[in-house]
């Protein structure tokens, strides 16, 4: 279990390591010709790589493009519940909210799926609170059952599950999961996560670990930035992918760097990351690993995603609705965070043809289990 | 040249092209058509079989290109048979490439998945070619189980490292009966001119044309490229030496 090797590491200084990394270090890890190491990646998100952006985003280009071609993967989001036992201070869908709660049902799930095929879509992303007693496997494996003949790829972002019922739900056809840890941070993971189940920062942190053993075709990390220190808790993030890696060889992954944006009823970021950390950082991540795909959703600015097609980044979404409803059934409910590029998935994919680039709606087949 | 046979089919062109990884279709089409390939491979992932108009497909209805579906995604040998039922009955044709990759990082093709179901589906009338390491001793498995080609490695795939097999390569070839197409890591011309020049029978080439700042030029780069080394093969290279010729020979007392 990852937490084994998690345990061998302090927060302070492995942060401490990362601020002293130097110039030096820098260029040594741009100047490889093959793989980077973790050394390397604390050099490549440390403050001292920041005047070598220019070259991080280009070396970040050649290698994306030598590995996944001119191309970017579209996916959406459908939220089938905002049900959640948990207390997560930055979340709208956090226990404490006042707001209308909504599971859909049959009915209107196949409703929204219709609205989304309309869009285009072939890859969709289930997502729900925590709310175990009404949102729980057998909702999960219903849903995915009703999804299935209407997609070739589903994901799915809910609470963490035991291995057994990942396997059940792969089964039913579930292909990838994204299970993000928020932050690595053990101590400030319970301020955040006061209450609920969510609260258990092992039982997350080895959610990876049996989803590998359940066989996942493919695993999905990251943090909420604006919690902890980005640098700090990237880190623990490519670590923890490092250690996937090898130890679940037959799975993908994919990381995502969701930066906290407003909600009804949560907290300010903590840590407020500028753009040019941000690219900083999806560079760090190609240049540090060839082969991970790179996400990135509609919670930035249309300006800032035209411009990271190119820098890394291998899959977006478009046109996403973030409330339970919001494509079809009730399109007015409460989101879970604000989203920020409102484009509809038609002109995000002419942005992504103006950059040179092809939009690929199906990347994955219901013959392949 | 010699044309190329592989099962009931003759090649004129020995430039095999990928699909994937190109900006849009419709380049797809321009860069393959320049290429003048006859045999491309086509994702089932990728297409959308229930869909008349699939929008790769539809760049692909050329009488010059025939299809080689392959089986990108699958993880077992089971998973294989499965989706080449499929392939052949979506895109009507028998020929398959055979990849199974359990690995997705380094997309490394799993040889003993591979022969096995290799086997199975030459049994169901496929034309198998199979991707796979450049292991001689698998090649021989392979041929004896009756694939109609192999197509062994030249560096992991999409790293455009050349031929770093070549001692292997070498191996199979000399001893192959069926054609070696050399598939992954050809990312230069001169790439692909070594490979045909040691006797491969064809090569395989995707994201060096695809990712290319000019797709349509790289392709013809790469046309030329294997038409020189083949032309240099069949017309037999000069074997190079080690030893100049002395002008003093040692030995020429012995002629007296």
């Amino acid at each position: 279990m990852f937490t084994q090797l998690f345990d061998t590491y302090n927060w302070d200084e492995v942060k401490n390591s990362i601020y002293a990394k130097t110039t030096a270090d820098v260029e040594r890890a741009l100047s490889k010709s093959d793989k980077r190491d973790i050394e390397d990646f604390k050099a490549l998100i440390s403050p001292a790589a920041a005047p070598y952006l220019e070259q991080m985003a280009q070396l970040s280009n050649r290698l994306t493009q030598k590995r996944f071609g001119k191309t970017i993967q579209m996916y959406v989001p459908l939220y089938l519940s905002n049900e959640c036992n948990n207390i997560c201070t930055y979340c709208g869908f956090s226990f404490d909210n006042k707001l209308n709660r909504k599971t859909l049902t049959d009915a209107e799930i196949i409703k929204e799926v219709q609205a989304i095929k309309e869009l285009g879509y072939e890859h969709v992303l289930i997502v729900t609170g925590e709310s175990n007693h009404n949102v729980g496997v057998p909702y999960l494996k219903n849903a995915i059952k009703l999804i299935k003949p209407h997609f070739s790829l589903i994901s799915m972002e809910v609470q963490p599950l035991e291995q057994r019922e990942y396997e059940e739900l792969i089964e039913e056809g579930l292909n990838t999961v994204l299970v993000y840890q928020e932050t690595y941070h053990k101590e400030d993971y319970k301020l955040h996560h006061p209450k609920g189940k969510k609260s258990n920062f092992n039982y997350r942190i080895e959610t990876p670990d049996r989803l590998g053993m359940a066989g996942a075709h493919k695993i999905g990390l990251g943090i909420l930035i604006g919690l902890e220190d980005w640098r700090t808790d990237s880190f623990f993030t490519a670590l923890h992918l490092s250690y996937l890696e090898k130890n679940y060889w037959k799975s993908k992954y994919t990381i995502s760097f969701p930066r906290l944006r407003p909600a009804q009823g949560i907290i300010e970021p903590k840590i407020i990351m500028q753009d040019k950390e941000l690219v900083q950082l999806i560079c760090a991540y190609r240049i540090f690993n060839e082969e991970v795909e790179l996400s990135m959703s509609t919670r930035e600015s249309e300006t800032f995603r035209n411009n990271v097609i190119k820098l890394g980044i291998t899959s977006i979404s478009a046109g996403s609705k973030t409330n339970p409803g919001g494509y079809a059934v009730e399109k007015e409910s409460l989101e879970q965070f604000e989203i920020s590029d409102e484009r509809s998935p038609k002109e995000v994919e002419q942005i992504i043809k103006s950059n040179g680039y092809e939009a690929v709606w199906k990347d994955w087949d219901e013959v392949l289990m | 040249m010699k044309k190329l046979k592989i099962g009931n089919k003759e090649f004129s062109s020995r430039l095999f092209s990928g699909t994937g990884k190109f900006s849009s279709s419709q380049l797809m089409e321009e860069a393959l058509l320049a290429s003048g390939s006859e045999l491309v491979t086509v994702a089932l992932k990728r297409v959308d079989v229930k869909n008349k108009e699939d929008d790769i497909l539809k760049h692909l209805s050329h009488a010059q290109f025939n299809l080689l579906p392959n089986t990108s995604g699958v993880r077992t040998a089971k998973e294989a048979v499965f989706a080449a039922h499929l392939a052949r009955e979506a895109l009507q044709t028998n020929w398959l490439k055979l990849e199974i990759h359990p690995d997705p990082k380094y997309l490394l093709p799993d040889p003993i998945e591979t022969l096995k179901a290799a086997e199975e589906l030459v049994k169901l009338g496929f034309i198998v070619l199979p991707y796979i390491h450049a292991d001689p001793v698998l090649c021989k498995r392979l041929e004896e189980v009756g694939v109609a080609a192999v197509m062994p490695l030249g560096a992991p795939i999409g790293s455009n490292k050349g031929l770093q097999t070549k001692q292997f390569l070498e191996i199979i070839i000399s001893q192959s009966n069926v054609p070696v197409i050399i598939d992954a890591g050809i990312g230069a011309p001169s790439h692909a001119a070594e490979a045909m020049e040691m006797g491969a029978d064809a090569v395989l080439v995707n994201t060096a044309i695809a990712v290319s700042e000019n797709p349509v030029q790289m392709a013809i780069a790469f046309k030329m490229a294997v038409e020189a080394g083949r032309m240099a093969f069949e017309a037999k290279l000069a074997t190079p030496t080690k030893f100049a010729e002395a002008s003093s020979p040692l030995t020429s007392f012995l002629q007296d």
